[in-house]
């Protein structure tokens, strides 16, 4: 069934296909929608889910939480300040290996005080030990919204599906909603191999000393570097069931560039319609999209970034101090490529706090990087659309 | 691709006008994408949402600054603000008003418009207060007709789709709008002369 809908429902969509047991959440706008959604369909029996109202989006997770570790899928949405509020949290649910989804509406860190969208909020729970998933458009939003709870479960690591504020989350467009049965065959129930359960009593969270505390960070990893494969996994079960794919990274017209835009969220989407008329006019572009940023899809993008001469990132973030954060990822993650394959990149700080990024401002980008002839990157971003 | 901007106050429902046009044309197999202008909302406050269709896919994820039509949902937006900002040279602007497209000499001399008594109708049809009617379905009935883009069958199958309440009196509404359109023609080719239309 094919429906005009905004973002924001577009995951609860998901959510709700997906058959969660709890929501817990506390409203913030741009993030709002999704939970009104889901607290309706819960109250006209569409979906069979706890809801519960929270006092603050520390005590959603905290909800989440106990209840993930009950085996039940569960589920959360926010924003920006509420997702800073639940970061101790995040870190409960990483290490307690408990697959709980969530989804975040990109919004920018106060102050000011800003609800346009802005990558900040999200990139600065990096080491939280969630997986991160970027979309581009509202149909990638509710097919990663039901994906998200399969890989979650499959390596016991919660997973934040992120949207970007406004430009998805109240942007209505037709999602191809698939129908429940489909989705059942895809996502069986959890089940889940260790639980509370009164009437088998464990004790979760308890001292960890010295002794076996590298141990449990060493297994977190390891699920970490599994998370490319089983991704790669779902995503192909889920083209056969539904036609469509989406991929840790994307290619898009790279084939002989000379250059190459590295993109996330809805930038991605504008860069295409820009890498299209470029491509028009004969000039050999095109670009890499990053859906998966924890974990960073690094042989994926040595891969697809390889051999090709000129990279530039667009970043609609900054860590103050060093720069934009995707661009020093993908630095690192290139480093090892001999020296011969591996490309010059380029950073651009744009869009931040929701600043239009238009064509035009895409387009000074790749003609920035295009006419730059030199050979070494630059350690030192651009900052594009500033005022003096 | 085509662009439009829609002018309304908080409470008249401009975007669910959008919504509602994005769904109507989403029904003939256009690509659609629609959003409300981002900001914070304030009932009475003057509100802007946005649409862009196209028979192909729609990439642009950027705001709509260049839009090449305007549906206004009350008159006094005109002296209010700039409504015309950015419109395309030769574009087109509906505008829900009692009096006909010259009674808007300013605009009339530069673009194609049309006007519809949009509050009247709704009133008629009981939508929303005497005083503040809700007037959105009753004006895209009358865009159907206004601009050729979307059938009014497509624009009263949204509204059956989307409108949960007074449902039966909304699509009522948009078909009695689109009878009682005026339409300057557009400057360039016949100065700013009126016409009555009716189209079923």
């Amino acid at each position: 069934m094919k429906k005009v809908i905004v973002g924001n429902h577009a995951v609860s969509w998901g959510v709700a296909l997906a058959r969660t047991e709890v929501i817990a959440a506390y409203p913030i706008t741009p993030q709002t929608q999704i939970v009104e959604e889901l607290a309706e369909m819960c109250d006209d029996g569409r979906l069979a889910a706890r809801f519960v109202k929270v006092e603050s989006e520390h005590s959603a997770m905290a909800a989440c939480i106990g209840a993930s570790a009950t085996g039940v899928r569960a589920f959360t949405a926010t924003s920006s300040q509420g997702l800073l509020l639940m970061h101790e949290l995040l870190h409960w649910a990483g290490l307690g290996r408990l697959p709980i989804v969530m989804a975040d509406v990109n919004r920018a860190v106060a102050p000011g005080w800003n609800i346009w969208t802005d990558q900040n909020d999200t990139l600065a729970q990096r080491d939280t030990g969630w997986v991160q998933l970027y979309c581009e458009n509202n149909q990638e939003v509710l097919d990663t919204t039901i994906q998200a709870f399969a890989l979650a479960e499959k390596l016991s690591l919660p997973v934040m599906i992120v949207l970007d504020a406004f430009f998805l989350s109240h942007t209505s467009e037709p999602v191809d909603i698939p129908s429940p049965a489909d989705v059942d065959a895809f996502l069986p129930p959890r089940n889940a191999a260790l639980k509370l359960d009164t009437s088998d009593p464990h004790a979760f969270g308890a001292l960890t000393t010295p002794a076996v505390y590298m141990e449990m960070r060493k297994r977190q990893q390891e699920a970490f570097d599994q998370v490319p494969e089983a991704y790669r996994l779902i995503d192909a079960d889920w083209d056969r069931r539904f036609g469509r794919s989406w991929g840790a990274i994307e290619s898009y017209r790279t084939e002989d560039a000379d250059t190459v835009l590295v993109t996330s969220g809805t930038i991605t989407s504008t860069s295409r319609y820009v890498i299209n008329e470029r491509r028009e006019r004969g000039e050999k572009v095109g670009l890499v999209k990053i859906k998966m940023f924890r974990p960073f899809p690094t042989e994926p993008l040595r891969r697809a970034l390889a051999g090709i001469p000129k990279v530039a990132v667009l970043d609609r973030n900054i860590s103050p101090g060093h720069g934009g954060i995707f661009a020093e990822e993908l630095r690192s993650a290139l480093y090892d490529l001999p020296s011969s394959r591996r490309p010059r990149v380029d950073g651009y700080i744009l869009g931040l706090g929701g600043r239009d990024v238009t064509p035009d401002v895409i387009g000074e980008c790749l003609d920035a990087t295009r006419g730059n002839q030199s050979s070494s990157s630059s350690r030192e971003d651009l900052w594009v659309g500033v005022k003096p | 691709m085509r662009e439009l901007r829609i002018h309304g106050r908080g409470g008249q429902g401009a975007v669910i006008a959008s919504k509602l046009l994005a769904t109507a044309l989403f029904l003939e197999g256009k690509s659609v994408q629609s959003f409300p202008a981002f900001g914070v909302e304030r009932r009475g406050a003057p509100v802007t949402a946005f649409l862009r269709t196209s028979d192909g896919p729609i990439l642009l994820r950027c705001e709509i600054t260049k839009p090449d039509g305007l549906i206004v949902l009350d008159p006094t937006l005109i002296a209010a603000v700039d409504v015309a900002a950015g419109l395309k040279d030769g574009g087109s602007i509906l505008v829900n008003a009692e009096g006909g497209p010259e009674t808007f000499p300013k605009l009339a001399d530069r673009f194609r418009v049309g006007t519809v008594d949009a509050s009247a109708v709704a009133r008629e049809f009981g939508l929303g207060s005497k005083n503040q009617p809700i007037v959105n379905t009753a004006i895209l009935g009358a865009f159907a007709a206004f601009s050729g883009i979307v059938s009014l069958d497509s624009v009263c199958k949204a509204i059956e789709s989307e409108v949960p309440y007074k449902t039966a009196d909304n699509v009522s509404a948009a078909r009695a709008a689109a009878k009682v359109l005026r339409i300057s023609e557009a400057p360039a080719l016949a100065g700013a002369a009126t016409r009555e239309v009716s189209r079923g």
